[in-house]
């Protein structure tokens, strides 16, 4: 976005995602209590935070699931109102999410799941990144056969096939095993080199440090947020610095 | 067009193709009615069909220890819109013999019309039979099918069956299959029915295993749509040591439809296992948010699911 002012022109970089006082409740519990957060275009930004701090609800609520509608806040993507837009609309912007827990599909192979009926694309190249071998992988199901550890692998190489503009990630790097971590930085790294920004939900630390900025969630808000080494300190910390455990209870232990 | 060819025509809806029937090194039976339009037979298999007015009765005969190379190819239907076809057949696989049986079921224009189906099957020692029965049908529904089936398993034998009924609305589908199976022999019935509009379909399969390590597996997957109805019943009974079995029914709900799963296992022996599992519901929630978060609409993330789960 260009502005000018006193016949200087300057650049104005709007965020691909802009959360602003965004409030969930479920039941008499708020899940995510007025949290803001940005994200720029082609940023990697990294979400830490303890179980139960609200991840995994934001990462729903911003895909547009069932049940997931805020009670306050908005939330505009590349400058479109995206609570107003149902899940598949989300998807046709170029926000897409790799689940945790990833669903199994009985019958749909591979290949089927990675090109969704787009006859013209290509699946191999994204097996080949998240190091799976297109000559035995492709044919597989999507079923109970495949390991955790596959299915994850298949999942974030079904979000590598669609170049999303903003990959929402939750830990992808549940399950997989010490080895296959650098197959999953190197899908981050790839979908950055594709011009996406990346929301990278983890535990995991040193996944957390590959991203450009962080933040740590903590009680459904967002408590801290910076460099990721920062914010990764801040994270091993026992206690939260900001609210000392009294407003939102975290104690790490 | 004549009967032959009108049923001919609508083969590749079943995954067949009519050059089969001119083909002399695949055994075939086409019967029209209580009408037999077609036959050859294979070295190693002997294939008896008689006309009669109330039925086609035949016999089918794999010789022991013959391996028949290519599919035999049954077709029945009717090219016209009301009639009727009863078929009682007598199949039997002979020690060691193996063969696979294509069995295709063809009403492309029924509006009113009934296809019975009483069939006994016997499986020797050590022998293999495959028998898939594919059905198609218009889209009037109106049909009255009743394929009933008593099938026995030989000592070390198998028997695999899968059934679909993918395309068309039938009307009204009865399944009957009772599967006895003997020492060490395996029995794998799966079944795959779509069904729309007012169809009404009962499926009651049972597998008993008599013998010990005898393995029974009954698998189901129904897709209702519009106001269809469902009853399935899957029965699977152990009687000796090591016997294994397992029933696993889903059932996916969508429009008006309903549905019911009544799985039922009996162990009478306390060195037998026997599991199951069912589901009936709507389309798997997660796997459609993962679909549509990758760019589907509602519909085509259903049409994915539905298709995976029928195939």
């Amino acid at each position: 976005m260009h502005k000018k002012l006193r016949g200087v022109v300057w650049t104005v970089t709007l965020p691909l995602l802009d959360i602003r006082n965004l409030t969930f409740t479920a039941g008499d519990q708020r899940i995510l209590d007025r949290l803001g957060l940005t994200i720029d275009p082609g940023e990697i930004h990294a979400l830490l935070g303890a179980n139960g701090s609200g991840k995994t609800t934001l990462a729903y609520l911003l895909m547009g699931c069932d049940g997931y509608v805020p009670t306050t806040g908005t939330v505009m993507f590349n400058g479109a109102d995206l609570l107003s837009l149902k899940t598949h609309e989300r998807a046709k912007l170029g926000l897409t999410l790799a689940w945790q827990e990833p669903a199994r599909f009985e019958g749909l192979t591979i290949r089927e799941y990675l090109t969704l009926g787009r006859t013209s694309l290509d699946p191999e190249p994204a097996l080949l990144q998240v190091g799976l071998d297109p000559d035995r992988y492709l044919n597989r199901r999507v079923d109970k056969a495949l390991s955790g550890g596959e299915r994850h692998r298949v999942e974030l190489a079904s979000v590598l096939s669609m170049k999303p503009t903003l990959a929402i990630l939750d830990e992808p790097t549940a399950g997989i095993d010490m080895l296959s971590i650098s197959h999953i930085i190197n899908v981050i790294r790839v979908l950055k080199d594709h011009g996406g920004a990346v929301l990278l939900i983890t535990h995991q630390e040193e996944v957390a440090a590959i991203a450009d900025s962080a933040s740590q969630l903590c009680n459904g808000r967002i408590i801290f947020s910076g460099d990721p080494a920062h914010v990764i300190e801040h994270f091993r910390g026992r206690t939260c610095v900001r609210c000392d455990g009294e407003v939102c209870g975290y104690v790490r232990t | 067009m004549s009967e032959l060819d009108e049923l001919a025509r609508v083969l590749p809806m079943v995954g067949a193709e009519p050059t089969i029937l001119a083909d002399e090194q695949i055994a075939h039976v086409v019967g029209h009615g209580h009408r037999i339009l077609s036959r050859r037979s294979v070295p190693g298999l002997q294939l008896d069909v008689e006309e009669t007015p109330e039925a086609l009765v035949g016999k089918m005969t794999i010789q022991a220890g013959v391996t028949i190379a290519q599919p035999i190819h049954m077709c029945f239907g009717l090219a016209h819109p009301t009639g009727s076809q009863r078929i009682q057949i007598d199949v039997f696989v002979e020690e060691r013999a193996t063969a696979r049986v294509l069995s295709h079921c063809l009403f492309p224009v029924a509006t009113a019309a009934e296809h019975r189906m009483q069939a006994t099957i016997a499986v020797g020692p050590g022998a293999s039979l495959t028998y898939t029965e594919g059905h198609y049908h218009g889209p009037h529904g109106g049909m009255l099918v009743l394929p009933h089936a008593t099938v026995k398993i030989g000592k070390g034998a198998r028997y695999f069956s899968d059934f679909s009924l993918l395309s068309g609305s039938v009307g009204n589908l009865d399944i009957d299959y009772l599967v006895e199976v003997e020492e060490d022999g395996i029995a794998e019935l799966t079944a795959k029915i779509f069904a729309h509009r007012t169809d009404q379909i009962m499926l009651k399969e049972a597998v008993i295993l008599r013998g010990e390590r005898s393995r029974g597996l009954i698998k189901t997957r129904v897709v209702l749509e519009d106001e269809a109805r469902a009853e399935i019943t899957g029965i699977t009974e152990a009687h000796a040591r090591g016997a294994r079995g397992h029933v696993d029914c889903m059932e996916v709900v969508q429009g008006r439809a309903h549905a019911s799963a009544i799985p039922i296992v009996r162990v009478f022996h306390p060195e037998a296992k026997v599991t199951h599992e069912a589901a009936i519901g709507s389309v798997n929630k997660k796997e459609l948010e993962t679909l549509m978060a990758r760019g589907l609409t509602p519909e085509q993330a259903i049409e994915m699911i539905v298709s995976g789960i029928l195939r």
